[in-house]
C-alpha cells in the first residue's frame, strides 16, 4: 500500500558549503524526490558592468580579477581582447604567445578547482582536493613569479601583458611540465576508475545536447554532452592558430562525463603549454598605446574567449570617453546555472549537491 | 574488476604516506616569495617625487590621497610640487599595481610585505610620515631596471633614491622647497644599479627623457 506523503520545500543555501559561494536553491522534495528546482542568485552582486562604466579601459583589467576568481587569467584576456578589437590593434606576438601559457596554466589550475571541488562534494574528506591544490599551489607560484599576485593577478593590459616573464620564469615552468603528470596522474589514478565515483556519477543527470544548445550552455558542459564547440578552435584569438589540441568530447552529458571532459581537458591545456613554449620568440610584448585609453564613439566589440567554464565575452560600447559606455558581461557560469532544473527534476537529494559540483559554477562570476 | 580501482586508489595513499607533506606551517615556516611580489607598505622615494599625483588618478579605487601647493621656486622650470599630504588607504587596496605602473618618475614602488595590522581603519591608512620611514625594500614588479640588476627584496637590503631610477633626473641634483633632500651618496652597502652618476646633472627637457626611458607616457589623464 503506497503511503501518501507531502511534499516538502527545502531551501538550500545561501551560504551552504556546497553551494559553492552565496547561492541559493529552493527544492521541493516528495521524499527523496525533487520535484521543483528554483535557483536564486545575487548575493554577490557587485555591479561590475556599473562599475565598468566609471573607470577607464587599463584599471577595468582589475575588476575583472574579481570575476571568476579562480580563472583570473582567462578573464583578463576576455576583456583585452575586447578592447583590442575596439581599438582595432594587435597584440605583439610574444604578448600573444604569453597570454596562451598564461591562460592555459590558468585552465589547469581552474578545472584542478572544480576536479576537487566536485569529489569534495561526493563526499571524498579532502584526500583528492588536497591532490588538486598541491599542483594549482605551483601554478600560483608561477603567477606570483610572473606578475606578483597569486589570484587576482590583473597581468594582462589591452596590447598585451604588463611585462615580460622573469628569466627564471622558464626554467620553473620547465621544472612544473616535468613534475605535472606524475602528480595529476596520481589524482587521476586515485580517483578515475573508482567504483563510488563509477557508480554515484555515470548516468546520473545526464544533459540532451538538444536541451543543452536551446540553453545555450557552453564550456565543458556542453562538450559532455557530445558537442566539439570550443572558441579556441572555431575562432582562434592570440596563439591558439599556431598551436595543436584536439577538443574532448564525451557521449552522455551526466555527471561522469562532465567531470571526464574536464581531466581530458588538462592534457590538451599541458599540450598547447608545451608547444608555446617551443614555439616563442624573443620580442615586444606590449604595444606602446597612451596610458588612458579612448576609443571611437560609437565603436563597439564583443571579446570573446573559452573560459574554463564556457564562453565568457565582453561587449563593449565607447562614446568616445576614456571608459566605456556599456561593459556587458556574457558569463558563461550564469548561463549553465540555468540548466539546473533540466538537470536536478525526477533525481534524488543525494544526487542534488553532486550534480551543482559537476557544473562547475563560481558564484563571483555568476552575480558579477 | 570490483575493488581493483579501489587498490590502485590505495597505492596512491601509501606512496604519499612516504612522502614530505606538501603544506607549509605558516608563521614558522614560509614560502619563497618572489621578487615581483606586489605587497603592502608602498616604497616612495621622496627626492624622486614630483607630486604630479599620478598614481591618485590612476588607481581605480582612488585611495591615494595628495595634497600639493606650488613650490616658492619656479614650478614652470621642472620644479616640484610640495607634497602636504600623500596618504594610501592600504585597507582598501587591492594591491593592483597600478600606481605604480602610471608613476612616471619611478618614485613609488610596491613594498614586499603581506601580514599588516591594526585595530581600526584609520591605523590602516599609510600617510606621508610613515611613507618617509617605511623601509625601502622596492619589489621589482614594473620596474624592469630592478629586475636587470637582479635585486631581490626579500634579501632585505634597502635601495636608495638614487639607485633605483631608469634615469637620473636634473631636479635630484638641488635642494627643492620644502623637501628635506638626502645627500646622494649612497650608503656604502646600498647596491648599485647601472651607474647612478651617469647622466646625473644633464639639464634636458622632462619630457623626451620619459620617452627614452621607454615608459608609457601618460598623455592624456583624468
Amino acid at each position: 500500500m503506497p503511503i501518501r506523503t507531502e511534499p516538502m520545500t527545502i531551501n538550500l543555501g545561501p551560504q551552504h558549503p556546497s553551494t559553492h559561494g552565496v547561492f541559493r536553491l529552493r527544492v521541493t522534495f516528495d521524499g527523496e524526490e525533487i520535484l521543483e528546482v528554483e535557483p536564486i542568485f545575487g548575493y554577490l552582486h557587485r555591479g561590475t558592468e556599473k562599475l565598468a562604466e566609471e573607470r577607464n579601459y587599463v584599471q577595468i583589467v582589475t575588476l575583472t580579477d574579481r570575476l571568476d576568481y579562480v580563472s583570473s587569467m582567462i578573464n583578463n584576456q576576455a576583456y583585452c581582447i575586447g578592447v583590442e578589437k575596439l581599438l582595432g590593434v594587435e597584440v605583439p606576438l610574444r604578448g600573444q604567445y604569453l597570454r596562451t601559457i598564461t591562460a592555459e596554466l590558468q585552465r589547469i589550475a581552474s578545472h584542478l578547482m572544480g576536479i576537487g571541488f566536485f569529489m569534495q562534494d561526493l563526499g571524498t574528506l579532502g584526500t583528492p582536493l588536497m591532490y588538486c591544490f598541491r599542483t594549482r599551489e605551483r601554478i600560483l607560484d608561477l603567477f606570483e613569479m610572473l606578475c606578483g599576485a597569486r589570484v587576482t593577478v590583473s597581468y594582462m593590459r589591452p596590447g598585451g601583458v604588463f611585462a615580460d616573464a622573469p628569466e627564471d620564469f622558464w626554467p620553473a615552468l620547465a621544472r612544473f611540465m616535468e613534475d605535472w603528470e606524475t602528480e595529476f596522474g596520481e589524482i587521476e589514478q586515485l580517483i578515475l576508475e573508482n567504483e563510488i565515483v563509477l557508480m554515484r556519477c555515470r548516468g546520473v543527470s545526464p544533459l540532451p545536447l538538444e536541451t543543452a544548445i536551446n540553453c545555450s550552455v557552453s564550456g565543458p558542459v556542453l562538450r559532455a554532452s557530445g558537442l566539439a564547440w570550443d572558441w579556441r578552435k572555431m575562432d582562434p584569438y592570440d596563439a591558439y592558430d599556431k598551436v595543436e589540441f584536439d577538443v574532448p568530447t564525451a557521449t552522455n552529458g551526466d555527471n561522469y562525463d562532465r567531470f571526464w571532459v574536464r581531466i581530458q581537458e588538462i592534457h590538451q591545456s599541458a599540450r598547447i603549454i608545451r608547444q608555446c613554449v617551443e614555439q616563442i620568440e624573443p620580442g615586444e610584448v606590449r604595444l606602446k598605446l597612451p596610458l588612458v585609453l579612448r576609443a571611437e564613439p560609437g565603436a563597439e566589440a564583443y571579446g570573446r574567449v573559452e573560459a574554463s567554464k564556457g564562453e565568457l565575452a565582453f561587449y563593449l560600447v565607447s562614446d568616445g570617453g576614456i571608459s566605456p559606455y556599456r561593459c556587458k558581461i556574457r558569463s558563461p557560469s550564469q548561463i549553465n546555472l540555468t540548466v539546473t532544473e533540466h538537470l536536478l527534476v525526477g533525481w534524488k537529494l543525494a544526487d542534488m549537491i553532486v550534480t551543482l559540483g559537476s557544473l562547475d559554477i563560481n558564484m563571483g562570476e555568476v552575480d558579477r | 574488476m570490483y575493488g581493483l580501482a579501489m587498490a590502485k586508489g590505495m597505492l596512491v595513499t601509501l606512496k604519499n604516506f612516504a612522502k614530505k607533506p606538501f603544506t607549509v606551517q605558516y608563521p614558522e615556516e614560509r614560502v619563497k616569495q618572489h621578487p615581483r611580489f606586489r605587497g603592502e607598505e608602498f616604497v616612495w622615494y621622496e627626492e624622486r617625487c614630483t607630486g604630479c599625483a599620478s598614481c591618485a588618478k590612476f588607481c581605480p579605487l582612488g585611495i591615494i590621497k595628495i595634497v600639493t601647493s606650488p613650490s616658492e621656486t619656479a614650478p614652470l622650470q621642472g620644479d616640484k610640487y610640495r607634497l602636504e599630504v600623500f596618504d594610501i588607504d592600504i585597507s582598501r587596496c587591492m594591491f593592483c599595481g597600478l600606481c605604480v605602473e602610471a608613476c612616471p618618475y619611478d618614485a613609488l614602488f610596491m613594498g614586499s610585505g603581506f601580514e599588516q595590522s591594526a585595530y581600526s581603519r584609520k591605523g590602516r591608512v599609510i600617510d606621508i610620515d610613515q611613507l618617509r620611514q617605511a623601509e625601502k625594500l622596492p619589489s621589482t614588479y614594473f620596474r624592469p631596471q630592478l629586475e636587470s640588476a637582479s635585486y631581490k627584496p626579500q634579501e632585505g637590503q634597502p635601495l636608495d633614491w638614487v639607485d633605483v631610477g631608469r634615469e637620473s633626473w636634473r631636479w635630484h641634483e638641488r635642494e627643492k622647497a620644502g623637501m628635506r633632500l638626502q645627500p646622494s651618496d649612497a650608503s656604502p652597502e646600498a647596491i648599485s644599479i647601472g651607474s647612478p652618476d651617469e647622466g646625473r646633472g644633464v639639464v634636458e627637457p622632462v619630457n623626451e627623457e620619459i620617452e627614452e626611458a621607454g615608459t608609457v607616457s601618460a598623455e592624456e589623464t583624468t
